[in-house]
């Protein structure tokens, strides 16, 4: 069922990550990702993976809830570590079979690769794991507040984003009564070539069509209902504030950045 | 022997994530040709996913659905020959239309059991029929069609596969008395030309009480009552406890034996309540008219009234 898609998906809790500000969390995730492409070496992937696993485990986000996100994207890391191997040419060869040629060298950065993406991905599910979607544009909306000055849109972009993330699972359960309507008429939309997928798609791309325009427009009505007339003078409910523990945390990512730039320059755990 | 039958059914949703929960538990039941099925519960309580079970939409975590004794996850051809036998209206099923006229619309199931062209266009036409859609309308656009007529519509595309056992997830909902007595007697039309079975999973209790011969009440994705009206209206404190109230007659049937006066068991429909009204005034005033005098309530009322003739 579609509804089993976790990307992107929040799983409410109390622990510490959960309660970071979502504007720290934000910046942690930037900061985590620069530090994954600065780390270089054995012993720089091995901090970032400790770091991750700290963070997993504090976060205490179940090991297969993290499995299941990464599904469907297991294609794209193996072709990634496919590529990588046959591609690259090193000095030791370690196997050749005509023009298949596979090198020491290669082995080792398709495995930094795979790993690198793993936990590029991983990392930042943990954000959207452990922050509500409100959360995360409110953050978003006061990081970038500054900007408004220079008359950039900033609240409008904010809603739009919270309004898109808000009715992701409202049209995927759209979808799917859809799909079992048609299904119960008799559709089909698992077997047969290119085209006639194509077409099956028609009898639920229509109906999921109109019913989004309909709801946007219901959605809009409704916040002119309540005088909704963009971000000037709007108050929020919620205020955030930065506590001792965004600050810990934003001084603990200092360090492990500090530590991946100094594993950089050591010789010792390069390839 | 039953038609649709279901053993030890049970669904569970998001498993092995936190919102783990299982919609129907243990479910066993079942349905015999011709047989007209009343489903009631409050909401949540798994009946909708129960009803996608019967028709192989949603595959059971555990146990089985059979239809005339075979399993219908026996293999992938048989699954799908269900889909046209056990026909599925969704609740709110307008929102599912979608060709260019109400016509192709009515034809999508027909079409994918690839029918002839001209038996595709006679089970339409019946299917319209039942529906009370005139031929204009099915020139229309689905779009341009009032509420009403899309349900209609929509309702008559499930028609046209000619399913054995009709299902509809509260076909009513959302529409004025016209429009539902309109549909309901659209489906009950179906079923007597057809010799059909219904389910229809409804909060109308009125509906229920005037329809249908058997009765299954869902409560936290289980069985918990099942039985004819005048059994499952009978227990009102349960249905009270669950959210639900008993079709009003049923109720003021009760206030009138509080009061004292003495009426038959199975009143629930306006009909049984008129017949005994007038039984309980021809007893207690021979040859007179019912009036508002005669149920005005006296002290010894109940007295007099016991040992009466009629039961």
């Amino acid at each position: 069922m579609l509804k089993d898609i976790t990307l992107g998906q929040f799983f409410p809790g109390t622990t510490i990550v959960h309660r970071l500000d979502p504007r720290v969390k934000l910046v942690l995730t930037f900061v985590y990702i620069t530090a994954l492409f600065l780390a270089k070496g054995v012993l720089g992937y091995v901090l970032m993976a400790l770091v991750l696993l700290t963070c997993s485990l504090l976060s205490k986000i179940g090991i297969k809830a993290i499995l299941r996100g990464l599904k469907p994207i297991i294609i794209i890391i193996l072709f990634t570590v496919v590529l990588n191997i046959f591609f690259i040419r090193g000095q030791t060869i370690l196997f050749e079979y005509r023009f298949i040629v596979i090198t020491r060298e290669g082995l080792f950065t398709a495995a930094f690769m795979a790993s690198r993406l793993l936990m590029l991905i991983i990392g930042t599910f943990l954000l959207t794991y452990t922050t509500s979607p409100i959360a995360l544009t409110d953050g978003f909306e006061q990081m970038l507040s500054p900007l408004k000055k220079f008359r950039l849109p900033i609240h409008e972009l904010a809603m739009m984003m919270s309004i898109a993330l808000r009715f992701i699972p409202t049209l995927i359960e759209e979808t799917d009564k859809i799909i079992s309507a048609q299904k119960s008429r008799g559709a089909d939309f698992e077997s047969g070539g290119l085209i006639k997928r194509a077409k099956a798609i028609l009898p639920l791309i229509i109906p999921l069509f109109i019913s989004a325009f309909r709801r946007a427009d219901e959605l809009a009505t409704a916040m002119e209902s309540r005088c909704y007339n963009g971000g000037e003078g709007r108050t929020r409910m919620k205020v955030l504030h930065a506590e001792a523990r965004d600050y810990i945390a934003l001084a603990c990512s200092a360090v492990v950045v500090t530590t991946v730039i100094l594993l950089r320059g050591l010789a010792f755990g390069q390839i | 022997m039953a038609l649709l039958k279901t053993e030890k059914l049970k669904h569970v949703y998001s498993i092995g994530t936190p919102f783990e929960r299982a919609a129907i538990n243990d479910v066993d039941f079942e349905v015999k040709q011709g047989e007209y099925l009343g489903v009631i519960g409050a909401t949540g309580s798994g009946k909708s996913t129960f009803i996608q079970h019967l028709n192989g939409l949603m595959k059971p975590t555990s146990g089985h659905v059979f239809y005339d004794g075979r399993d219908i996850h026996e293999s992938k051809s048989f699954t799908r020959e269900i889909r046209f036998k056990v026909g599925l209206v969704f609740q709110y099923p307008e929102y599912q239309l979608f060709e260019s006229t109400v016509f192709d619309d009515i034809a999508f199931g027909p079409k994918n059991m690839q029918l002839s062209e001209s038996e595709i266009s006679e089970r339409v036409l019946e299917a319209a029929g039942f529906a009370g859609l005139s031929d204009k309308l099915l020139k229309k656009s689905p779009f341009e069609l009032s509420g009403g007529e899309k349900r209609r519509a929509a309702i008559a595309g499930v028609i046209a596969m000619r399913p054995e056992v009709l299902i509809l997830d509260e076909p009513t909902a959302g529409l004025d008395p016209k429009g539902r007595d309109e549909i309901i007697r659209n489906v009950k039309e179906y079923k007597v030309a057809h010799n059909a079975t219904i389910i229809m999973v409804t909060h109308d209790m009125e509906e229920i009480a005037r329809s249908v011969d058997r009765i299954v009440l869902f409560e936290q994705g289980k069985i918990a009552l099942e039985g004819t009206p005048a059994q499952v209206f009978s227990k009102h404190e349960l249905l009270n406890n669950l959210g639900l109230t008993a079709p009003k007659v049923a109720l003021v049937a009760d206030r009138l034996r509080a009061q004292g006066i003495h009426l038959p068991n199975d009143i629930y429909t306006i009909t049984q309540m008129r017949k005994a009204l007038s039984q309980f005034a021809n007893g207690h005033k021979a040859g007179h008219e019912l009036s508002v005098a005669d149920l005005t309530p006296q002290p010894d009322a109940a007295k007099s009234m016991r040992g009466s003739d009629y039961a």
